[in-house]
């Protein structure tokens, strides 16, 4: 049966030290890779992300579980043996060589004939828009060209898999959003499954088939970004990736008791304490007296494409609600605002 | 820039202007000057003597009864094998100080400093003392020469008074001034590199050939120039392991100010030894510069 999956990984465990000092980073971590996909790892710095990436370079050694790489089990094979490219965080592009001679160099490790390694090398530089810069050393090239030349350099031998360790992370805000976009066209453009490894959570939204977020060297959710952003199953997940409004509530037959406000129609599995969440653009602002509950509001900031309101609830907690409707005027600071809660955008975590 | 700018720079750099003809360029002159100058019939120099290039001469020519002049090899074999001697001590430093500073780079903070520690204790005791040492380790019935003739067949092996004995010493001597530059180059080497020239394709042996040694080069050169350079000059480890059967530059120098009492000729020596050092290093930058542009 031929292999769907470009990388298989399952139960996967890894701790670093010895004995007491052990810290385990990886728990039983199992993800599956579909062929061409644009897989992200997303998490804050200590979740496992990297370690889950370097133990598919061959970097690190898994403790338990299996790693297969288009169908071939890699668990135990040192980098150079598998059909995987990494671009490094900060690069590491070899000081001493010029560009083409860096691009070159996995081509000349496959002992592939002079005329073949120019012909590739000519073609990464392109594909990255870096012929001219051919004979440059790397020490004379910026941020954004040292990274075109990384991807260059990791695409030459043509890998089954592209790792990507926060290739953008070390780039200026102007600069990462057009290498965001240059990554996401090279994707499509070379057909390769690329695993992208990044903390910033607008980053892996905007580029990846499926992300997966981790937190404590777990899991926690895995999906398309859609389904992250629009219906975490965690609070950390929820919390983690752009703004959030939780309401601590009460599961009762009829839906969820909201502190201090009224009963919302939700499907809870069982009765108990839970958390709704609801994303700031999905609450809308109405007259007191007409929303699921009334709150004070704060502060208003207009941001050009939308209006922001900070509300204070009647239990104390903060509420946020990102209005895009120009023309309505924003309520007087300190007035007395309704919030209205559409259902199908509440969605109840786990903790 | 004004007139005051001008000024106030010469004055502040004055001090190390002085200090420099003083102690660097004084003394080059004098040796010069010397060794154009005639040996006295009590003192080493005779300063009253017309300058000329009598002692630069005596190394390659010898004048014959009748005043003609006659190849003489013995000072080129000298400098020929000292350089050879030298080039030797420096490879074995470079195989010996190579991979013991690799190792140390790969320690944790503590482990460097010991070993840092341990690779520079060796220059708290004397030269001499040191040379010593290796002349009681190298004997016949000292317990290096013992253990070598309980494992040679072929009858007893004289270790000490040759070439080896003397690039023993030499290598034993110099090998920190090979450890520390390498080990420095390698403190600061960003180990991604290796793992970007594994995981684009090239084993162990193929990244430190690829990767580790070219990047490590200018610590591996200044390393080699800092053994190369004194080990061409050096007399005590020669004279002692060598027992003075072997003859150095080094020897053949102090010979001159010592012994001979000819100053003028082991100040000339002394200027040949300093050009030649002189016009390596200048070829090793050149080489070097062309390289890297």
């Amino acid at each position: 049966m031929a292999e769907t999956n470009t990388v298989t990984i399952r139960g996967v465990s890894k701790a670093f030290g010895r004995g007491d000092a052990a810290v385990r980073v990886l728990h039983d971590v199992s993800v599956d890779i579909a062929r061409q996909e644009f897989f992200t790892l997303l998490g804050p710095s200590g979740c496992g992300k990297t370690t889950l990436l370097r133990l598919v370079a061959g970097f690190e050694i898994a403790d338990s579980g299996s790693i297969r790489i288009e169908g071939q089990d890699v668990t135990h094979a040192p980098p150079f043996r598998r059909p995987v490219n990494t671009v490094f965080q900060n690069y590491a592009l070899f000081p001493h060589l010029t560009v083409e001679q860096n691009v070159a160099f996995s081509l000349e490790e496959q002992r592939l004939p002079r005329d073949q390694i120019r012909q590739r090398v000519g073609e990464a530089l392109e594909m990255v828009r870096m012929q001219t810069y051919a004979r440059r050393r790397p020490s004379d090239l910026s941020g954004g060209q040292q990274q075109r030349v990384a991807l260059a350099r990791a695409l030459a031998p043509r890998p089954k898999l592209l790792l990507l360790d926060e290739p953008l992370s070390a780039l200026d805000l102007k600069l990462r959003k057009e290498m965001q976009i240059e990554l996401k066209q090279l994707q499509a453009e070379a057909g390769i499954t690329f695993l992208f490894v990044t903390h910033d959570q607008e980053e892996a939204l905007a580029l990846s088939d499926r992300v997966a977020v981790m937190q404590g060297g777990r899991i926690l959710q895995m999906g398309p970004p859609r389904e992250i952003y629009e219906a975490p199953t965690h609070r950390f997940v929820a919390d983690f990736i752009g703004d959030i409004n939780l309401l601590d509530g009460e599961a009762t037959g009829g839906g969820v008791r909201v502190a201090g406000g009224q009963t919302l129609p939700v499907q809870v599995s069982r009765p108990g304490p839970v958390t709704l969440a609801i994303r700031p653009e999905r609450a809308r602002l109405v007259a007191a007296g007409t929303g699921v509950m009334d709150a004070t509001l704060v502060h208003s900031a207009y941001l050009g494409t939308a209006t922001l309101h900070k509300l204070q609830l009647a239990s104390g907690g903060d509420f946020l609600i990102r209005q895009s409707d120009p023309v309505q005027a924003a309520p007087e600071k300190g007035s007395r605002v309704g919030i209205a809660l559409p259902t199908d955008a509440l969605q109840v975590l786990q903790e | 820039m004004t007139q005051s700018d001008t000024l106030r720079r010469i004055v502040l750099m004055l001090p190390a202007l002085v200090a420099i003809l003083l102690l660097v360029g004084a003394p080059l002159g004098l040796m010069g000057w010397v060794s154009l100058l005639e040996k006295g019939t009590t003192a080493g120099v005779d300063w009253g003597s017309a300058p000329s290039i009598g002692n630069y001469q005596r190394l390659v020519w010898e004048e014959d009864f009748d005043g003609t002049l006659i190849l003489n090899t013995n000072y080129l074999v000298i400098f020929l094998r000292s350089v050879l001697q030298a080039a030797v001590t420096t490879l074995l430093c470079l195989m010996l100080g190579l991979p013991v500073a690799l190792w140390m780079a790969s320690l944790s903070p503590t482990g460097r400093a010991v070993m840092l520690l341990l690779v520079t204790i060796p220059f708290w005791t004397n030269l001499l003392v040191r040379n010593y040492a290796w002349l009681i380790i190298l004997r016949e019935g000292g317990w290096l020469g013992m253990a070598v003739d309980a494992l040679w067949p072929f009858g007893p092996v004289q270790l000490l008074y040759n070439d080896v004995a003397v690039a023993i010493g030499l290598t034993y001597s110099f090998l920190p001034f090979m450890v520390l530059p390498v080990y420095s180059v390698f403190e600061k080497f960003d180990w991604r590199l290796v793992e970007a020239a594994h995981d684009l394709g090239a084993t162990r042996a193929r990244a430190l050939r690829r990767v580790i040694l070219p990047v490590a080069m200018p610590g591996i050169l200044a390393g080699s120039l800092l053994v190369f350079i004194p080990c061409l000059g050096a007399f005590v480890t020669p004279a002692l392991l060598g027992g003075g059967k072997t003859l150095m530059l080094g020897n053949v120098i102090q010979m001159q100010f010592g012994p001979s009492r000819n100053w003028p000729f082991g100040a000339a020596i002394s200027v040949v030894l300093l050009a030649v050092m002189l016009l390596a290093m200048t070829a090793l930058a050149l080489w070097r510069n062309r390289r890297s542009a």
